[in-house]
């Protein structure tokens, strides 16, 4: 009884902040009630017996994709009153499709019933005294093995393509090692050896090397270069 | 299995999977609500998979939305930096100013 009223208030946050998340003003909001949505159906999950993926939905959905969601949200600078404009005029459609959708949905749940060998036809059956995060992994790593290392794949892909595809060519800001320069780069043009005398001492003015001929090059603009420069002059006062 | 009826899993689910789709149609001009109508579907799908996989006493129901959670998050990884770089060379992300290639 008390499961069955759970359910009922779990599924009824559920399906009233999905209708938020499509209807809200603010797509900060939408974000949020996103996250609510999938902390109840983490919830319904829980009451499945379905405790591992009750877990990875929070974890995954709620601490990585709605907060990915919510960082672009907030990133991007995009007039919403502007998006929602014609909201009025895509409404008829959209509740047209949902109600045509709706209704073939309450015809297939009419005229539907489990096949009567159905538990036999189990490939799975979950035992009764095993845990559920246990007994996932002893299938997962056994016979989905390969599709599990494809999943890891289809992440790194996705992982590799985010990357790629927003990462910004920006030579200048970015301190960017070049392995030619260091390679080309012999004591003769960044040393400079010099004969001091006896009890003189030394004065800043001796050891001051000229610029190498590359660094004076590319001195106009370039991050790297001043780093180059003030490690010649540390490396003269040390002397 | 179940504390209720595998019906009531199935309406949830029905319902939730209406509102993705009422919700794509409803915002058709902006892309990220229509990224999060796809993750309330497939939400939808997942609630399904688990119900019956309870009901039936069957584990391969969870492994697939095991399975359907990895396309998820890596469809809206790669949904949400298309957004980005597309705003960024654009400043818009109206979904009506994506016609570059007339499809």
């Amino acid at each position: 009884m008390i499961a069955a009223i759970a359910f009922y208030v779990f599924a009824a946050i559920l399906l009233v902040s999905a209708g938020m998340v499509v209807s809200a003003r603010n797509p900060v909001h939408s974000v949020l009630f996103l996250i609510l949505a999938f902390f109840n159906a983490a919830a319904l999950f829980l009451m499945a017996g379905a405790e591992f993926l009750a877990m990875i939905l929070v974890i995954v959905y709620v601490g990585a994709v709605a907060v990915l969601f919510l960082f672009v949200v907030m990133m991007l600078d995009i007039n919403f009153a502007e998006l929602r404009s014609r909201f009025q005029q895509f409404l008829p459609i959209g509740l047209a499709v949902g109600v045509v959708l709706l209704l073939e949905l309450c015809l297939v749940l009419g005229g539907w019933s489990l096949a009567p060998n159905s538990a036999a036809m189990r490939t799975l059956p979950i035992a009764p005294d095993v845990q559920n995060t246990a007994q996932l992994g002893r299938v997962m790593y056994t016979d989905y093995i390969l599709l599990f290392q494809a999943a890891g794949l289809v992440l790194l892909v996705a992982m590799i393509g985010a990357i790629v595809l927003t990462l910004r060519e920006n030579r200048g800001a970015s301190r960017r090692q070049s392995v030619a320069r260091q390679v080309a780069r012999n004591p003769g043009n960044t040393l400079e050896m010099v004969d001091v005398a006896i009890g003189a001492g030394v004065t800043m003015a001796d050891i001051r090397r000229p610029l190498p001929e590359a660094t004076a090059l590319e001195h106009a603009g370039h991050g790297h270069d001043s780093h180059d420069d003030d490690h010649g002059h540390g490396h003269g006062g040390e002397h | 299995m179940l504390a209720v009826s595998l019906y009531h899993y199935l309406t949830v689910s029905a319902l939730l999977l209406v509102m993705g789709i009422f919700g794509i149609f409803l915002n058709r001009k902006n892309v990220i609500v229509i990224l999060m109508s796809i993750e309330l579907i497939l939400l939808a799908a997942n609630l399904n998979l688990v119900a019956f996989s309870a009901v039936l006493g069957d584990l391969t129901g969870q492994i697939f939305v095991m399975f359907t959670l990895t396309v998820a998050a890596a469809e809206a990884a790669i949904g949400l930096a298309i957004v980005v770089i597309y705003f960024r060379n654009r400043g818009s992300i109206q979904v009506e100013d994506v016609n570059l290639m007339k499809g």
